[in-house]
């Protein structure tokens, strides 16, 4: 096998990717716009259904019941796929799992695979792969064909062109399908795409895909999809590779009746999306001959031995949380230079890298829980980043450049002086010496030193009263008579009246 | 050992390791959990048959499906006049139609002779059904009689799909209890004509399934 190209993610951190992106107005118009139609779509279906916390409800217990029991899912997957005719792979990390695709490839001799749109194919780099070694994949998904032909990423998981709008896309058709003359609406554009790819789903004998879900009572798998891309590839061709995540399973078929109601709704704001589609193994006369799946771990294993944070693997990748995000309605998605981007995206990242990638994103976040709260299965985003930030900082502390930098000693000193009433007291009073030097005329602190200057860069700071609260309630207790009215307080909020107006 | 089992087994023992398993799977333990998970969605619908009917009709209309009604004993006539006025004269057919959905005139092709290079010359398929779903708009096919192997009402342009009052059911959970006994049948949801968002989040219809949709309900 040959060395593949590189990675398209950079090892930028998040602020340092979106300072770039910021930059750009007309990326940021096509997300906003993508981001709301979605959004406004996604609230009005969702409200359509009285059951909608129900469902979640129910959608959380069965994803959280398969992951706490996954070896024993996967096993009866792989018995079930197997007697109905499937073959199971497994595969430990991203270039065990290009081997073996790579060698089902070269086993039929073809030189071209078609594919359904699969995160996990961008999570290992499969494309590359492939064409290192020869072969040619044709991505069939009309958003994953704009980003291909546009040598360009993905930015969302649901709609990986959405930074594009009608006009890039056409210039991208005119050039790659030599069609000077193509028109501009979306429709001159899906029938484009639907003329170039028909010849290939007709012709290429391979395909590639991912999968949506997996069951492990009858050995099912699942596929989402709206354009019918999905269905060309997994029905036309001779042999069909799914290249899915373990953590994938459901325990029954039944199962599917809570989540094809949760994704179509929050992924794309669809009562149903335009096509699923289940099957078992192989079926004589229908679809293809050879069927394989491979079983891809690549860091997730390790994910479930956290119990906090274990909960990230019920994702079904519905980018619900993307869209709400008021980061990604900013940034977009290539912001954080990962093939998860988004709420997901900064919790997903770094755990599939053991934390030593992606270590910026539990920071890419203001935590205000909009993610958690259009989750179809309730993965607690906020908790989850809260938790990874503090793993950061246990990985930092372990380097002398860690241990010996300001932010560690300052968080350390803070948690020295908080730790006891009165080295508490000692530092307010210090405090209320020192701030001398940062207050200004106006009476506020507008400009703080060092790493604290960021804080003030948009707001001013009200600086210690003179008499601490702590310092009021022992003077309180001593006479006893002290009324509420003159607590410190009252003067402060009368200086805050004045510099607001 | 070959590779894929040391891979196996490396993946199965680092999810139990990260677990903190048992020795051992208790599958009775597992089972009693997994029937004790909350479940309090909606699972039986309410509404009136012909409620149901009128919601079915107008969820497929907002996909710009056309939607038909007749009678068990007209949908040769009904047939015919749709397909004459979309203008279409060869005509897929799964194995197990009954012959009485066939009316003359027509150049009809029995799908299972052809390969996917011939069902795309072809100028539409017309097939039954197993369940449809009113909520969604949704029609479930099967691989089974009067529903033929998947590429048949997805390669040609034009689908025509008769649909019985009795198969339509309100919620998704109840297309799954019916489903539910043949779930090895290769099974497809379609909701509507092919469609894509990708473009600024517009629907658009038509990409690779097929484009136009007719829906005829029998009532």
């Amino acid at each position: 096998m040959k060395e593949q190209a590189h990675s398209p993610w950079s090892n930028r951190s998040f602020p340092e990717a979106a300072k770039d992106l910021l930059a750009d107005s007309q990326i940021r118009r096509n997300v906003r716009h993508a981001t709301n139609v979605i959004q406004a779509k996604r609230n009005r279906v969702v409200g359509e259904l009285p059951d909608w916390e129900q469902l979640r409800d129910a959608g959380a217990a069965i994803r959280a019941h398969a992951l706490k029991h996954l070896d024993h899912y996967l096993a009866q997957f792989e018995e079930n796929c197997t007697r109905a005719g499937g073959h199971i792979h497994w595969a430990r990390d991203a270039a065990e799992a290009n081997r073996i695709i790579l060698e089902l490839i070269q086993r039929h001799a073809a030189k071209e695979v078609i594919k359904i749109k699969t995160m996990t194919s961008e999570e290992i780099g499969l494309n590359r792969n492939l064409q290192a070694n020869g072969i040619q994949p044709h991505e069939t998904d009309l958003a994953e064909l704009i980003i291909q032909l546009g040598r360009d990423k993905p930015s969302h998981f649901v709609v990986p062109a959405l930074h594009k709008n009608r006009q890039q896309v056409r210039e991208i058709f005119q050039r790659e399908m030599h069609l000077p003359d193509l028109g501009g609406q979306p429709e001159d554009l899906a029938s484009a795409a639907r003329t170039y790819l028909r010849e290939k789903y007709l012709r290429i004998k391979v395909a590639v895909s991912g999968a949506n879900f997996l069951v492990a009572e009858n050995g099912a798998v699942c596929i989402v999809e709206s354009e019918g891309n999905g269905r060309m590839c997994l029905t036309l061709p001779d042999v069909l590779i799914s290249l899915v995540g373990i953590e994938k399973v459901l325990p029954r078929y039944r199962d599917l009746e809570v989540f094809l109601q949760t994704l179509p709704r929050s992924a794309t704001g669809e009562r149903m999306n335009p096509y699923n589609s289940i099957w078992t193994g192989v079926h004589a006369g229908d679809g293809p001959k050879e069927f394989h799946v491979v079983l891809l771990d690549n860091g997730r294993s390790p994910i479930l031995a956290d119990d906090e944070s274990r909960q990230t693997l019920q994702c079904i990748r519905c980018a619900a949380c993307l869209n709400a995000c008021p980061v990604y309605h900013q940034t977009g998605g290539h912001a954080y230079e990962s093939v998860y981007p988004g709420p997901i995206g900064a919790i997903l990242t770094p755990q599939l890298h053991s934390m030593h990638e992606g270590r910026s994103l539990p920071y890419a976040s203001s935590l205000c829980g909009a993610c958690y709260e259009v989750c179809p299965v309730k993965i607690n985003i906020p908790e989850v980043l809260i938790h990874l930030r503090g793993k950061v900082v246990q990985q930092d502390q372990k380097t002398l450049s860690g241990k010996l930098g300001l932010w560690n000693i300052g968080m350390q000193a803070a948690a020295f002086l908080f730790a006891d009433a009165s080295r508490l007291s000692l530092a307010q009073h210090l405090g209320q010496i020192g701030q001398k030097v940062v207050v200004s005329k106006n009476g506020f602190i507008e400009h703080l030193p060092l790493m604290l200057s960021g804080w003030t860069q948009t707001r001013d700071l009200r600086p210690l009263p003179a008499q601490s609260f702590r310092d009021w309630w022992e003077q309180r207790e001593k006479t006893q008579q002290t009324p509420i009215a003159t607590a410190p307080t009252s003067s402060d909020k009368t200086q805050e009246k004045k510099h607001a107006g | 050992m070959p590779d894929s089992q040391v891979a196996r087994d490396a993946i199965l023992s680092s999810i139990r390791t990260a677990l903190r398993a048992p020795a051992g799977v208790d599958t009775a333990a597992i089972a009693s959990e997994y029937a004790a998970l909350p479940r309090l969605y909606k699972r039986e619908g309410t509404m009136d048959p012909a409620a149901l009917l009128d919601l079915f009709t107008h969820r497929l209309v907002e996909y710009d499906a056309g939607v038909y009604r007749t009678s068990a004993e007209n949908i040769g006539s009904e047939v015919a006049r749709i397909l004459s006025e979309r203008g279409r004269r060869r005509i897929a057919i799964p194995d197990g139609l009954p012959p009485e959905w066939l009316p003359d005139g027509f150049d009809f092709q029995r799908a299972s002779r052809f390969g996917e290079h011939q069902l795309d010359q072809l100028e539409g398929v017309l097939t039954g059904c197993t369940v449809a779903c009113a909520e969604t708009g949704s029609i479930v096919l099967q691989n089974a009689a009067a529903q033929g192997p998947r590429s048949l009402t997805l390669v040609p342009d034009y689908h025509l799909c008769v649909v019985f009052a009795a198969q339509v059911l309100e919620t998704v959970p109840e297309c799954f209890a019916r489903l539910d006994a043949d779930a090895a049948l290769p099974t497809t949801f379609f909701s509507g004509p092919s469609a894509t968002a990708d473009i600024e989040m517009t629907r658009i219809k038509g990409v690779h399934g097929p484009r136009f949709l007719d829906v005829l309900l029998v009532v």
